[in-house]
């Protein structure tokens, strides 16, 4: 017996093709248009600038990654965040001054999950037990995490008095000096105050991390059988429930994986600035949807990549910084960033219509 | 003497409240038999059949699966012990492709570099086949999700999943109720496929056509009551309908 098949071939089969690639255009455009025109742009250290400047933003955006493949959103990742970092700062502040910092920055860490966990899990218990729409439950959460931030900051950033936080937060894997030569992790000694000027660091420790956790839920997703029930769920919840996929414990795992990247993140944040804001991750949640969104996952659920939603995030962050090289009003990268959505999504449905036809 | 039967439900009754929706119902299956049942809406058809495929507990009333009682407490349970079930709207993934589809639930794993179990695609894939092949199924590439399919080529892989776990028993809801007319005609070859290596096939059709198209046997509900079970080539049109409203 033969069953016919339609020929995508023709016009579908180009739409299909553009709709995977064309943010990799988009940024490969604009990376050329940047390096022509933009003085400096193109150098090792701006370069890595832009990465250390959306590891943040990439973090989250993994969690937000999962969530919104399996068809649901997470509104309250930029809050779980800033109350994360609030409560690390407290932790780190607290330990005795003589503590090595990997237990500060551990102990910080375990605080920020600890608490993150408790919003993921009420999060993932009111989705998936209580049948709570996605966006009103973390909407919920968004406004209690935010409270409790501002509750034990008491609306301030919290400064972290640890020595060498810092250093970790933004220094460099190798370090290059044009007379000196190479170190590793630390300056080559012995430089003068002025000459640390002509220091290039490679590797910046805060993007390897982001890589690390990348490749990690890269493969997760895209290889393990929790990855499938992710795209399983977000295609059809009855249909995975029918097929025996453990639906509710799945969609609890989400949405503790997400407020775990939430942490992370806020983590991130102290190491980088050396202080805890409850309002640090303000901007992330909507950065976070479109880089997911620009990456080709689809609101619906069912759709998205690990590696999508780095090229999104790579458009946001690059847009951003390419924009200030021009010395153009930085306003612009809103707007820029909001055609680039608007974009993403028009061509998602294009080929939605065609696959349907 | 006709085989052991695959399946034997012996007076089952389903109330719920008041009403008796299955009253004291028998019924038989024996191997590559496909059996149709009729009746009109609210006859019991559905009920009967989900207290085979493990969603109710019969209220009175025994199943046995090739001679052993079997209780079943899910679906899922039904699924294990082999009787599946291939609901109307087919519950496949549309997102995902033939192959995942097949194995949703219970997929392959192997070490990926000895890190991680990661699911084994190509066993998938080389495993679809072989069922598909079973089947006399073509479907030119697997790897498209489910949502480039035609009609058919959707009812084919439900099939496909069902065939695949060695069911001893297929339930099918409605198959061609949302098909085309020669996408129906290949669901009743599907069907005949399926007779031929001796999976006995339920089938719930209002279609009179689909029912005289695939059924060995035909039994006719109504009000809750068996009131026919009769081989298909002894009846007519007109003999079914009279049963299932009852005037004769």
């Amino acid at each position: 017996m033969k069953l016919q098949s339609i020929d995508f071939r023709s016009s579908h089969f180009w739409l299909d093709t553009l709709s995977k690639i064309w943010a990799w255009l988009f940024l490969l455009g604009m990376v050329t248009f940047f390096s022509v025109v933009g003085e400096g742009f193109l150098t090792p250290f701006n370069l890595q600038a832009i990465l250390a400047n959306m590891a943040i933003l990439m973090i989250i955006a993994i969690g937000q990654t999962y969530v919104i493949i399996s068809g649901g959103i997470d509104l309250s990742v930029g809050w779980v965040m800033g109350m994360a970092a609030v409560i690390a700062a407290t932790v780190m502040n607290r330990l005795p001054e003589s503590s090595p910092l990997w237990l500060v920055v551990i102990s910080g860490l375990f605080a920020g999950l600890l608490a993150a966990w408790v919003a993921g899990l009420v999060n993932g218990i009111l989705i998936a037990r209580l049948n709570v729409p996605p966006f009103i439950a973390t909407l919920g959460m968004f406004g209690i995490a935010r409270g409790i931030g501002f509750l034990l900051s008491g609306g301030m950033p919290v400064p972290i008095y640890v020595r060498g936080l810092g250093f970790l937060g933004n220094g460099f894997l190798l370090y290059h000096h044009p007379t000196a030569g190479w170190s590793f992790l630390s300056p080559p000694p012995g430089l003068a105050q002025a000459e640390l000027r002509n220091l290039t660091g490679y590797f910046p420790f805060v993007v390897l991390v982001m890589l690390a956790l990348l490749l990690i839920a890269h493969l997760i997703l895209s290889r393990t059988k929790f990855g499938l029930h992710v795209y399983a769920i977000g295609g059809n919840k009855e249909a995975a429930m029918r097929a025996g996929i453990p639906v509710a414990r799945r969609l609890v795992a989400i949405y503790m994986l997400s407020a775990t990247f939430a942490a992370i993140a806020g983590i991130v944040y102290n190491v980088r600035f050396t202080n805890g804001a409850a309002n640090a991750g303000e901007a992330m949640l909507l950065d976070t949807v479109a880089a997911v969104v620009i990456g080709g996952a689809s609101l619906f659920g069912g759709a998205g990549t690990v590696i999508g939603t780095l090229i999104g995030a790579l458009i946001i962050s690059v847009l951003a910084n390419g924009l200030v090289i021009l010395r153009v009003n930085p306003f612009w990268q809103f707007i820029a960033v909001g055609i680039v959505i608007i974009i993403a999504v028009l061509i998602d449905q294009a080929r939605e219509k065609f696959a349907q036809e | 003497m006709r085989a052991e039967p695959v399946l034997r439900a012996v007076n089952l009754t389903k109330r719920f409240g008041g009403l008796v929706a299955v009253n004291n119902v028998s019924l038989d299956i024996y191997p590559g038999e496909v059996v149709a049942l009729a009746g009109d809406n609210g006859a019991g058809k559905s009920t009967l059949i989900k207290m085979i495929s493990g969603v109710y507990r019969p209220d009175v009333g025994h199943i046995y699966l090739e001679g052993k009682e079997i209780t079943m407490a899910s679906p899922l349970e039904a699924r294990s012990l082999g009787i599946e079930t291939i609901y109307q709207d087919l519950a496949l993934c549309e997102n995902l492709d033939a192959t995942v589809n097949i194995f949703l639930g219970r997929e392959p794993t192997k070490r990926f570099f000895g890190l991680f179990k990661q699911v084994d695609r190509n066993l998938m894939l080389a495993e679809s086949n072989k069922v598909l092949e079973r089947l006399d199924i073509h479907i030119p590439n697997l790897r498209r999700p489910i949502r480039q399919m035609s009609g058919g080529q959707r009812q084919a892989v439900a099939i496909a999943r069902a065939v695949y776990w060695n069911a001893r028993l297929v339930i099918m809801d409605e198959p061609t109720a949302a098909l085309g007319v020669p996408e129906q005609r290949k669901v009743h070859e599907l069907i005949h496929t399926l007779k031929r290596q001796n999976v006995p096939v339920i089938i719930i059709s209002h279609n009179l056509q689909d029912i005289f198209a695939v059924a060995d046997r035909i039994v006719v509900m109504r009000r809750g009551h068996k009131v026919g079970d009769v081989p298909a080539s002894e009846v007519t049109d007109d003999d079914l309908v009279a049963m299932m409203v009852g005037s004769t």
